[in-house]
């Protein structure tokens, strides 16, 4: 989250050759050059580095350009299937995000509900809050063995896991969010004499909506670190059993490929969650 | 023991127990409120006078007392009590209109259509001088226009009292002026029993029938009420000149700072 916000502020002062440069360029296509341009040149330079670094022949990992050709075919044709895992990359990652999306769904339902309940009991709070804050240093694998025990099936394992690695900052931002309720506006609810659902819904809610996303954003991220790792455990389709799968046929250029798909999903994912709060909430959420 | 007054607070008290310890906050408030009358309440902070107003208001329980509106017990908040609070406290993703319209659904849900409501949350945002803002947010106009929707929203709730606690504070000079000539101009057309909680000593002399001066705390009580009495409607800049008005302020600065001067601000 940081590292965006930095990168929004220091974007206007890129360097002055640059803004000379884009000075040609009519309105608001300067402004979106300036958006992109800065990114890719970065990311030029990364790739340029690490090109030289891989390019001599006993180098370890392979350069950018061997990636590539290696993977053309999973790049140029990722919706194939042969059946078996033997499938196309966009497969693999829509077999991880279907269990993500499934998780993910619980443990957004769940928690706010139990967020809700330990945000406006106190004495759920007292008896909850210490337990949940021990669960949810729990790492993500560590219920993998557990999970597997008690569904005995790969599937609803992993999807276990996704949900009480995502479930955590949930629970604890909605209640973080519950708490920090003015308590004028609970006044302005008591002269009112709203009734229960009302306040909940004309005020709790609303109030607490940044709260609650903040938890979805670092719950959908969370969950995404955590499937790559329990699908290399589980097997079956999936993008982490393909980064596994890879590893074990010496597969080098098809990890790397495949980690920058799943960095991409993952941004992608957090941007959504991003843009649904920013929809949800509207743009008059500061007090 | 309750006799005629519209609003009375009977030997109002309040005190906490922390643990063995006791601390009496308010004791023996009494006063009697006329239907109509514009009262403030003025101290040096931490007399208990916000105590005092959120009694009023339901939002706490005094321990010792009562208050009796229309000779009914006070014991929960309710729209009859509509308070303006300090800091506007307008909800920041409702826009104005629909700040006042949830207050006027809540109260009069059941009584009136849908396009009077509508219409009569138009006509409370008109009286502040509001109409030219309703699908503007909080956050989107100053804080005197805050204020003014706080208000109209109160006074959308058609209440019996009108509670206000420091409702200008946060303002600067102009800005309160301003809204205290608002004020005035909607008293006197609607007649409304208001109590307002200040520490401006201009404002209460200004805007009020009567002035109920606070002792400073622990234990604090009504130490005497100012009868203020200028005609309306009173206009600021005939008023600094006259001898009542000057006298007037200078009893409730007689009192505030020889009297009952606050220990910590010496």
């Amino acid at each position: 989250m940081s590292a965006i916000a930095e990168s929004r502020d220091t974007a206007p002062e890129r360097p002055s050759a640059v803004a000379a440069a884009l000075k040609a360029v009519p309105g608001h296509l300067r402004t979106a050059a300036s958006n992109v341009l800065p990114p890719l040149v970065a990311l030029a330079i990364l790739v340029g580095i690490w090109q030289v670094l891989c390019m001599s022949p006993g180098a370890s990992l392979p350069p950018p350009t061997k990636v590539v050709a290696d993977t053309w075919e999973l790049i140029v044709n990722p919706f194939f299937d042969n059946g078996g895992t033997d499938k196309g990359l966009f497969w693999h990652l829509a077999a991880s995000l279907k269990r993500v999306a499934i998780g993910f769904s619980l443990s957004a339902v769940v928690g706010i509900l139990l967020g809700v309940l330990i945000g406006q009991s106190s004495a759920a709070y007292r008896g909850l809050d210490p337990i949940f804050q021990v669960l949810r240093t729990v790492p993500p694998l560590a219920w993998l063995p557990i999970s597997l025990a008690a569904f005995r099936h790969a599937d609803p394992s992993a999807i276990f896991v996704i949900f009480i690695t995502a479930v955590w900052p949930v629970i604890l931002n909605t209640a973080v969010g519950i708490r920090q309720i003015p308590q004028d506006y609970r006044n302005v609810a008591k002269v009112l004499r709203l009734t229960g659902p009302e306040f909940f819904f004309k005020i709790m809610l609303p109030a607490t909506v940044p709260y609650m996303f903040t938890g979805l954003r670092i719950g959908v991220g969370l969950s995404w670190l955590a499937i790559v790792a329990a699908e290399m455990l589980i097997g079956g389709v999936g993008i982490g059993f393909f980064i596994w799968d890879a590893w074990n046929s010496s597969l080098m250029s098809e990890i790397i490929l495949a980690l920058v798909y799943v960095g991409i999903v993952g941004f992608i994912l957090d941007r959504l969650i991003g843009f649904a709060a920013a929809r949800v909430s509207g743009p008059k959420v500061r007090a | 023991m309750s006799n005629h007054a519209y609003l009375s607070l009977e030997n109002v008290g309040m005190e906490f127990n922390r643990g063995n310890q006791r601390s009496v906050v308010l004791q023996d408030v009494a006063l009697k409120i006329d239907r109509g009358e514009f009262i403030s309440i003025i101290g040096h902070s931490g007399c208990g006078k916000s105590t005092v107003l959120n009694i009023v208001a339901g939002l706490l329980r005094c321990t010792r007392g009562g208050v009796l509106l229309e000779n009914r017990e006070v014991d929960s908040p309710g729209p009859d009590r509509a308070v303006v609070f300090q800091n506007h406290s307008l909800l920041p993703w409702l826009t104005v209109y629909d700040n006042v319209r949830l207050a006027v659904d809540k109260v009069f849900g059941k009584t009136k259509s849908r396009a009077e409501r509508d219409e009569w949350t138009l006509h409370n945002l008109s009286l502040v001088h509001m109409d030219h803002a309703v699908r503007k947010y909080p956050e989107e106009i100053s804080g005197g226009m805050k204020q003014r929707v706080g208000i109209a929203r109160a006074l959308a709730m058609e209440p019996k009292v009108l509670l206000m606690d420091e409702p200008f504070g946060a303002l600067d000079a102009l800005t309160r002026a301003h809204l205290q000539d608002s004020l005035m101009e909607i008293h006197l057309k609607l007649g409304n029993t208001v109590i307002m909680i200040t520490h401006d000593v201009d404002e209460a002399v200004l805007l009020s029938d009567r002035i109920v001066m606070m002792t400073n705390g622990p234990a604090a009580t009504i130490g005497e009420v100012l009868e203020v009495p200028l005609k309306r409607p009173r206009r600021r800049l005939e008023l600094t000149e006259d001898p009542t008005y000057t006298r007037c302020r200078g009893e409730v600065i007689r009192f505030l700072y020889e009297r009952h001067r606050h220990a910590e601000a010496a």
